[in-house]
């Protein structure tokens, strides 16, 4: 993916106006973040925040049911949720929420799948095809029925259906958990790709050795708690 | 006009049928026979007493009084209504979202045929009113609470697919497409199905009843077209406004499933 034209622009102008905005709020600025959630909360996860740099990977750790998933779907505005959440300092609540989550785009550890053949998920199946073929998926699985797919096939075809949007911020929930090692490079390497035209995300693994690999700070939940962990 | 008046001793006679139904119910252990025995008491002495009162309406012909039946009348089809959901909205919504666009629409519907169709004197004359509120009601109800069960049951059953959706970026209204389509699909499903079969395999009751009463068989055909199209109409408005309102209710402005505003399932 090519950067969005003027990004840098754009990153720069938040910053300045992100720097107003917090000149008498008390509020964590650092260099300069992307994604910056405020006390963000929801029934099962207590108030997070942190901040998301462009090209930045952070890593979301935790026991099963600490709410790792939770925070991902409150970050893109799935569920009920306080607190607040911005891009490029632009506030969450003033972008149409279909929009946001064009922007800020959840991929569910299990993804749904709404219509019988593959190709009908995908608008533009040619623009798909070399992320198809990225993944060691069949190029020619278009016409082939959901039903048929392994897991693992689905997993990296909702994979590539986000893709598709060119997000700036990517919230993934274990995109690779039943993947063998070799997909599972394949899909990190894509990600990589993405993390380095600027786009950033969120990555829930259980993996360690995933997590070193990925990201230099990690977010461990613990029972509804948040707590930034420099690797 | 002729029809042949019915004495009570041929209606016991009638009743006899049932009275052989029950005996086998006995015979086989069927264990039928006191819901049997129920049903036929409550079926008697309801007709009987909507009888007495169609018949002081049909006297008063007072437009009070035929209001206030009609009234009574949505308010139990609309009750009928939440009692065929499995999974009910949650609060005032479970009652009123049904009842609310079934009101509208059979009452615009009947009262089109009254003013511009059938036109009695005056327009709300009961003997008129009634009966074919009456058909539209039940059919109108039935295709809400049809369209209403499906949405519900296909957002849940759904809901994975519906949620994906969303999170690419889609409104509430693309994301819910499938399952709306379907549900409306179910809604519609009888009445086009009953005007696809009527006059093959069934003669319709209305038009039975008005040949037995006398009339001309083509004249009884033609108001069972009327009735059939305004069926049709009822029908097609109260689902599309109640499922449409339904997938509102259930999703919100920063397009959310919202399944949380469905009533705790019941525990079975």
């Amino acid at each position: 993916m090519a950067p969005p034209s003027g990004f840098t622009q754009t990153t720069r102008d938040s910053r300045n106006r992100r720097a107003a905005q917090s000149a008498g709020a008390q509020q964590r600025v650092t260099g300069d973040a992307m994604l910056s959630v405020s006390d963000l909360t929801r029934p099962g996860l207590d108030p997070v925040s942190f901040e998301l740099d462009a090209g930045e990977c952070l890593v979301v750790r935790g026991p099963s049911g600490a709410g790792k998933t939770l925070l991902l779907r409150a970050i893109a505005d799935l569920d009920l949720n306080q607190g607040r959440v911005a891009l490029d300092g632009q506030d969450r609540d003033g972008i149409p929420a279909p929009q946001w989550r064009r922007l800020v785009t959840y991929l569910a550890a299990e993804p749904g799948w709404w219509a019988e053949r593959v190709g009908d998920h995908f608008p533009d199946w040619v623009a798909a095809q070399p992320l198809v073929e990225a993944l060691d998926l069949p190029g020619d699985c278009h016409d082939l029925p959901i039903a048929r797919l392994s897991t693992g096939e689905r997993q990296r075809l909702a994979l590539v259906r986000v893709l598709l949007l060119d997000s700036r911020v990517l919230l993934l929930d274990e995109p690779t958990a039943g993947l063998d090692p070799d997909a599972a490079a394949k899909v990190e390497r894509l990600i990589a790709e993405r993390l380095a035209g600027g786009c950033s995300a969120l990555w829930v693994t259980h993996d360690r050795t995933q997590a070193a690999r990925l990201a230099r700070r990690w977010l461990e939940l613990d029972g509804g708690q948040v707590r930034e962990v420099a690797a | 006009m002729t029809y042949i008046a019915l004495d009570n001793l041929s209606l016991a006679l009638a009743a006899l049928l049932v009275v052989i139904n029950g005996a086998l119910s006995v015979a086989l252990e069927l264990r039928l026979e006191r819901k049997l025995l129920i049903a036929t008491l409550r079926m008697v002495v309801q007709l009987l007493l909507i009888g007495l009162v169609l018949e002081t309406l049909f006297a008063l012909i007072s437009p009070l009084w035929t209001g206030l039946a009609a009234l009574v009348m949505l308010l139990f089809a609309g009750r009928e209504i939440m009692a065929r959901q499995e999974r009910r909205l949650a609060g005032f919504w479970s009652y009123g979202l049904g009842t609310g666009c079934m009101l509208v629409a059979a009452s615009l519907v009947t009262v089109f045929a009254l003013t511009v169709q059938v036109s009695p004197e005056p327009w709300y004359n009961p003997r008129y009113a009634l009966p074919l509120l009456g058909m539209v009601l039940g059919n109108t109800m039935t295709g809400i609470s049809l369209g209403l069960h499906s949405l519900v049951t296909g957002l849940l059953r759904d809901r994975v697919a519906v949620e994906t959706r969303l999170a690419l970026g889609a409104n509430r209204r693309e994301a819910l497409q499938t399952v709306t389509r379907s549900a409306l699909q179910t809604a519609m499903m009888p009445i086009i199905n009953s005007m696809a079969a009527t006059g093959l395999v069934a003669l319709p009751g209305m038009m039975t009843g008005q040949i037995l009463a006398g009339a001309d068989p083509v004249e009884a055909v033609k108001y069972q077209i009327l009735v059939m199209f305004l069926i049709a109409g009822g029908t097609g408005m109260g689902a599309t406004a109640a499922v449409m309102a339904g997938v509102y209710r259930l999703t919100d402005a920063r397009h959310r499933l919202r399944l949380d505003r469905l009533a705790p399932a019941s525990p079975q």
